[in-house]
């Protein structure tokens, strides 16, 4: 005999069932019942944050760090639509959430009813899938069909509508919570075609000048350590996108940075003059590409995606392979395996040796090292900000970003041990993202460091939360690349409208983030100078500070650039590489 | 660039056409035409949509189809024999000596008069759409008085099928 319940206690008793811990929210009319819900029961905590935007990050940050799904709950109308943004973040990087959001009385759908949206369609073009619940008996299938779909294949954000009435406390039905689901119309693909296995193994030990493009979907699918056994045992360059960054050791010889347009010289002109790319779950973002035209003129192209629809879709490739990124990566080793047994070493490991010398040839002339130019004033630069960061958290930070400059800076200056480290918005671009992905983060690991590197704007787009990180007792360390400006905006500005800076600087308005973490109970250093740069992280970081959060605004010079930076139109090896040099007249092959 | 047919299998759920109508509009395809009725298993709409475009872009439409959690199963009707067929009602203005011209025009087109009245025959028409297209000119443009279209239906020839 299953049990009664109302739709309210069965939505929450289906998340117990699903195991859920956290449920980010933010309370309303229309899921009062929900909360009525909540109340009566402790396994699943419910974290009130203050906008609904942020729960969906926090939920976000969580499932990033985890891999598990987050989960959020808001109400109708406004709730529902302030939690759009970041449905759309985590629809652009594929991280599994499941958004339950009321809705107004079935009835009174369709006649503009107070904090009435249609969400399903307000969100149709965001979410992987969405449902509107027609009827309290529905609620466990539904949720358990929503928690499939979001974690399995390509993952992403799931939507569930609950018109308030499908809660009605006084309305009850049976509850029973599927074992599982299977749907006719979904199924992901899951191991790789055998016959372009091979062929991708054959390609892949014949290759003279290879190199491995890894994205998210290596992060999400948590085939790091598959991707680097792969790596070691061909011997060939890794570079990974910004959304991969840690799935292949930022610390490994074999890695030569993130490619794209803040990518490092030596892996752009890597791309560029490969004869074979072994790109996995990665999609030829535009932001990788440049101009898809003249991209990488001499390489087949093997391309492993769980998503068929990523495949092809910007560059046409060779070897195409729908399947998980870990069952294709483990078989295509132990084809590689068996190919290179018996022999000293692999047909085009000769080639390769010239191969390597080139891009270290590279890296010797435009490596990050070198397009940094530390001051003599004592002038803090932002890339030296992201180095005393490295140190300090001896690299075993989980680091979400913001975005812009500063974001950028992370990516390229912070070495991930491995994925789930580095939490940032890539696909959307979400200002604001940075500190509700780290709650998030500081959610699933209350002992772990983590450090949310910011930038002021992006920052005040969601500091609201700081309150919550005092509520909940969260030990942030939020680390502020502070140019006074919207940096990234002002760099475009620089290079392609002659330094005309249309709304892009409040230098005189900024708030002293100092006094105003410290109303909010937190602690708040504030630092300009380098001399005071690594004694400052040090204490942020410190066990004295440890259950603190602690806010480091670090005064960097306004005027540096991200470089290298893609030559819009070019082909990849096309960079500015500082504010007077380009790539174009270094050209070596 | 060539037109193409698409034939849809589609869960029968609410919302389920909104998305695949969304898909068209948010990656900027065009839907020409566009059908939808239940199967014989009331589970299952089919939808017959054409389109136009290359080979590889007929592709991604597909995949992007088969992406959504709703569709069962997706087929490109032009990639083997098929039979398309449309439907199309024509109110003529039908008065005086063209009286007489219409219907001659209808009856070589093989057209059906389904509704008369003193000044307009309503003429309904099957066929491939390049059939209705010609009726269409064949007639005197001043004469049409409305047009009603289906869209294209499609169903592969032979043994090919599309079923859940
Ligand atoms: C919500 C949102 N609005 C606008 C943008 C466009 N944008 C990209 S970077 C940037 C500037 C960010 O400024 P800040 O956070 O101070 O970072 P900085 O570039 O200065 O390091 C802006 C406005 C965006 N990415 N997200
Ligand atoms: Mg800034």
């Amino acid at each position: 005999m299953s049990e009664t319940l109302s739709g309210a206690d069965m939505l929450v008793r289906a998340l117990q069932d699903e195991g859920v811990e956290y449920l980010f929210g933010y309370p309303g009319g229309a899921a009062l019942h929900i909360y009525d819900a909540i109340f009566k029961q402790q396994k699943v905590e419910h974290i009130l944050v203050r906008h609904e935007q942020a729960a969906t990050h926090m939920a976000d940050g969580y499932a990033r760090a985890t891999g598990k799904p987050g989960v959020v709950l808001v109400t109708s109308g406004p709730g529902a639509t302030n939690a759009i943004t970041g449905i759309a973040t985590a629809y652009m990087d594929s991280t599994p959430l499941i958004v339950i959001s009321g809705q107004v009385p079935t009835s009174q759908i369709g006649t503009d009813a107070f904090q009435e949206t249609d969400m399903v369609g307000v969100s149709r073009p965001v979410v992987k899938h969405s449902f509107l619940i027609r009827d309290c008996a529905e609620i466990p299938r539904t949720i358990k069909t929503a928690f499939h779909l979001a974690t399995t294949g390509r993952p992403g954000p799931v939507v569930i509508d609950v018109p308030k009435d499908t809660t009605d406390p006084d309305i009850t039905a049976p509850y029973d919570y599927p074992e599982s689901i299977r749907l006719r119309s979904y199924k992901p693909a899951k191991r790789g075609n055998g016959r372009q296995l091979r062929k991708a193994a054959k390609a892949l030990v014949e290759a003279e000048r290879p190199i491995i493009y890894s994205g998210g979907g290596v992060v999400q699918g948590d085939a790091g350590p598959a991707l680097t056994r792969l790596a070691h045992r061909l011997g060939a360059p890794v570079t990974n996108t910004l959304m991969g960054l840690g799935a292949f050791p930022g610390d490994d010889p074999q890695f030569i940075g993130m490619l794209g347009m803040h990518g490092t010289y030596e892996a752009n002109m890597a791309m560029h003059h490969a004869d074979l790319i072994f790109a996995v779950g990665a999609r030829f973002d535009d932001r990788v590409t440049n101009n898809p035209d003249k991209f990488c003129p001499d390489a087949r192209i093997i391309h492993v995606d769980v998503d068929p629809t990523s495949i092809s879709k910007i560059i046409s490739a060779d070897i195409p392979i729908v399947g998980d990124a870990l069952s294709v990566l483990e078989e295509l080793d132990a084809l590689l395996e068996t190919e290179l047994a018996g022999h000293s070493e692999r047909p085009g490991a000769a080639a390769s040796k010239a191969w390597w010398g080139q891009i270290c040839e590279w890296r010797d002339a435009y490596g990050l090292d070198h397009v940094m130019k530390p001051r003599e004033d004592g002038v803090i630069l932002p890339q030296q900000v992201i180095q005393s960061l490295y140190r300090a958290t001896k690299g075993n930070a989980y680091v979400t970003s913001d975005v812009g400059q500063h974001q950028m800076f992370a990516a390229q200056y912070y070495k991930f041990p491995e994925g789930r480290r580095w939490i940032n918005s890539g696909g959307l671009g979400t200002m604001g993202f940075g500190l509700p992905a780290a709650m998030g983060v500081q959610f699933a690991y209350p002992q772990a460091t983590v450090a949310c590197v910011t930038g002021e704007g992006s920052f005040m787009m969601n500091m609201q939360e700081l309150s919550t990180c005092l509520q909940y007792g969260l030990p942030i360390k939020i680390v502020c690349v502070n140019n006074q400006a919207l940096g990234m905006v002002k760099q475009w500005q620089d290079m392609q409208y002659s330094g005309r800076h249309s709304e892009s600087t409040y230098s005189d308005s900024l708030p002293d983030f100092k006094t105003l973490v410290e109303a909010f109970g937190h602690v708040g250093f504030r630092i300009d100078h380098t001399s005071d740069l690594d004694a400052a992280m040090d204490e942020a970081f410190s066990a004295k500070l440890k259950d603190k959060v602690v806010f480091v605004d670090v005064w960097v010079d306004p005027d540096e650039h991200v470089y290298p930076m893609a030559i819009k139109g070019g082909s990849m090896r096309d960079m500015y590489l500082n504010k007077i040099t380009t790539s174009q007249q270094g050209d070596y092959m | 660039m060539s037109r193409r047919v698409l034939a849809v299998l589609l869960e029968n759920e609410p919302g389920a056409l909104s998305r695949v109508v969304g898909l068209f509009a948010q990656r900027n395809y065009n839907i020409e035409t566009l059908t939808v009725a239940p199967t014989e298993d009331a589970t299952l709409s089919r939808v017959t949509l054409s389109t136009d475009g290359s080979d590889e872009k007929i592709e991604q439409i597909t995949k992007h189809l088969n992406r959504l959690v709703d569709v069962v199963k997706v087929l490109d009707l032009h990639e083997a024999a098929c039979v398309e067929r449309e439907l199309m009602f024509v109110k003529i203005n039908a008065q005086g000596p063209d009286r007489a011209e219409v219907k001659r025009t209808c009856d070589i087109f093989r057209g059906q008069i389904v509704d008369v009245t003193a000044t307009a025959y309503t003429v309904q028409l099957t066929g491939e759409s390049r059939k209705l297209d010609a009726f269409i000119r064949a007639l005197d443009r001043s004469a049409i008085i409305e047009v009603v279209r289906s869209g294209v239906s499609g169903i592969s020839r032979g043994e090919k099928v599309l079923s859940a």
